[in-house]
């Protein structure tokens, strides 16, 4: 081991053990990913936002959730980086703060939504008959509102808070995915691969699990990642409509809001979050883009 | 070990049926190698599927080891019959590792010892370790199919159903495969059918043979009745002189009928 280097060892032909075989596999993705510069600079967006999640206490230089009145809506300075807004807060540490939010969101969204469409797409698609007419046919009725306005009204009926958006967030979210699960799972469920693994005696739920879904979640994970700028933009959407986070807590959307009495006179205090939300949509966009050239099963 | 009786597969609704098998019943003996040949549609390969329990609509009845087999098949029943299918790059699951594809039969029927079983039956069709943790996309279309046939006996199987193993390999693989095929039916004593459409590797691989056209059975002959030349019915006679090679003189003497 010590004689090859690593990367010889992860590009092996002949991999030792199933973990040097998935590394191999994870590392050639790497590659490709690599060699996108835009997909780079995304992850680049991503990994700072994650970091100000992380750290936000240690990087924020003044408290996010309460401010001195005397500082109302003072403009950009060196001593307030973005400005105040109009209760004295520093308005750059409430961005940094409201990362954890937008991570909060996303992340809760990204793993309740995409594995209800997964199961609601492949069951549909792999069962056929009644079982795909009835879950399709839901899944349209929820396709048929537009997202914000369905948010709107799950978050309107559950009431305001951070849980109550990312749950109506996530209700309106899956349908895409069950569609594209469905449509993989048409294309896979009549090859030779599925036929031999039934020859091997295989049930339906290791077909589903083991042998269909993995053909799906590749294109999945592309869709999730083009999403997430859209699930924030909702996310901000609610916040702006006073139905997401609850006031002193920081999030983008409601400093957005907060700051449109302002908007011609403090510019800052509106600007500053609508860029940031801006930013991490449009990096979500760039990782959503270059994943898909690695990992789009048409291309290899 | 196989036997088939009035069997029929009708694809499509009515309006538009199609009349894929037609009445065919034919006997395979055990430790036997059967072909079944024929031009493309002729219906052979859908009678390998009704066996193989991959269609479920057919009529008629199917014995198989001396007990009729229905519609849904048991997990019992895929420790006596595999197969082995026809595109190698389409048969193995494209995100699973050879290993996978050899163990997942074990773990389904719980048998012990896997991995001794899956070195053995990689060491059987002649791929060594260093091939057991690799991709299909990894492999060549013959380490593909060596692949796929050992998943067809990791389970130990009587019955190997054989779908045009070698079409779609380059033609120095071809011969090497067919190779493989016989040995392990030397050393294991397995009865195969084998359905493809070049007499060549039928008379290379099988005993007995039977002719199919549009559906049904058109003869039954021996190897030794193809070897001499010696098949009865014109259609089979035109097939034969067709794998010869192309000659203008044979085509032209080809009847529709």
């Amino acid at each position: 081991m010590t004689t090859i280097s690593w990367r010889d060892w992860l590009l092996s032909d002949t991999p030792d053990s199933r973990w040097q075989a998935r590394l191999g596999r994870f590392y050639l993705g790497w590659l490709t990913f690599a060699r996108n510069p835009l997909g780079m600079l995304g992850l680049a967006i991503l990994i700072v936002l994650v970091l100000c999640a992380l750290f936000a206490p240690w990087i924020a230089p003044h408290n996010p959730i309460s401010g001195e009145l005397g500082d109302r809506l003072l403009p950009p300075s060196g001593e307030f980086w973005l400005g105040t807004d109009q209760q004295g807060r520093d308005i750059f540490s409430r961005i940094i703060y409201g990362a954890r939010t937008t991570l909060f969101i996303i992340g809760l969204v990204a793993v309740t939504a995409a594995p209800i469409g997964l199961l609601i797409g492949t069951t549909a698609g792999f069962l056929g008959g009644w079982v795909e007419s009835v879950l399709m046919r839901l899944t349209d009725a929820f396709l048929a509102f537009p997202k914000l306005i369905l948010a709107l009204a799950f978050a309107a009926a559950l009431g305001p808070g951070l849980e109550n958006a990312v749950l109506a967030i996530a209700l309106t979210a899956w349908p895409p995915y069950a569609r594209i699960a469905r449509a993989e799972t048409l294309a896979v469920r009549n090859s030779d691969y599925l036929a031999a693994a039934r020859m091997t005696g295989a049930g339906p739920l290791r077909l589903l699990i083991g042998h269909i879904m993995p053909m799906c979640i590749p294109s999945l994970i592309v869709r999730v990642s083009l999403d997430m700028a859209g699930i924030i933009l909702i996310a901000a959407g609610l916040g702006f409509l006073g139905l997401g986070v609850a006031p002193p807590q920081p999030e983008w959307g409601a400093m957005v809001s907060e700051g449109r009495e302002q908007i011609l006179d403090q510019w800052w205090v509106c600007t500053y979050p609508g860029i940031a939300i801006c930013i991490v949509s449009l990096g979500f966009n760039l990782i959503g883009d270059s994943l898909r050239d690695v990992l789009d099963p048409r291309g290899s | 070990m196989i036997e088939i009786q009035d069997l029929s597969v009708i694809f499509g609704e009515a309006g538009q049926r199609v009349v894929a098998v037609d009445g065919v019943s034919l006997r395979v003996l055990p430790g036997e190698s059967f072909g079944l040949v024929g031009e493309s549609g002729s219906g052979k390969s859908t009678i390998l599927r009704a066996v193989a329990g991959l269609i479920d609509h057919w009529g008629g009845s199917i014995r198989i080891d001396g007990h009729p087999v229905g519609r849904k098949r048991s997990r019992d029943f895929y420790r006596l019959v595999q197969m082995v299918f026809q595109d190698p790059f389409g048969s193995l699951h494209p995100k699973h590792t050879v290993d996978r594809i050899l163990s997942e039969p074990l773990i389904i029927h719980g048998l012990d010892d896997a991995e001794a079983r899956v070195r053995a039956a990689l060491d059987q069709v002649q791929l060594g370790p260093s091939f057991r943790f690799r991709y299909p996309h990894q492999l060549s279309g013959g380490q593909r199919q060596r692949v796929a046939i050992a998943r067809a006996l990791i389970l130990s199987p009587r019955l190997i159903l054989l779908d045009e193993p070698t079409s779609a390999l380059d033609v120095s693989i071809q011969a090497e495969i067919l190779n493989l095929l016989d040995d392990i039916r030397r050393d294991l004593g397995v009865t195969y059918l084998l359905v493809s459409h070049d007499l060549g590797v039928v008379a290379h691989m099988c005993d007995r043979l039977a002719v199919m056209r549009q559906g049904a059975l058109v003869e039954v002959a021996s190897q030794g009745d193809l070897a001499a030349g010696a098949l009865r019915e014109p259609y089979s006679q035109q097939l034969m002189l067709a794998s010869k090679g192309y000659d203008r003189a044979v085509v032209n003497s080809f009847t529709d009928t």
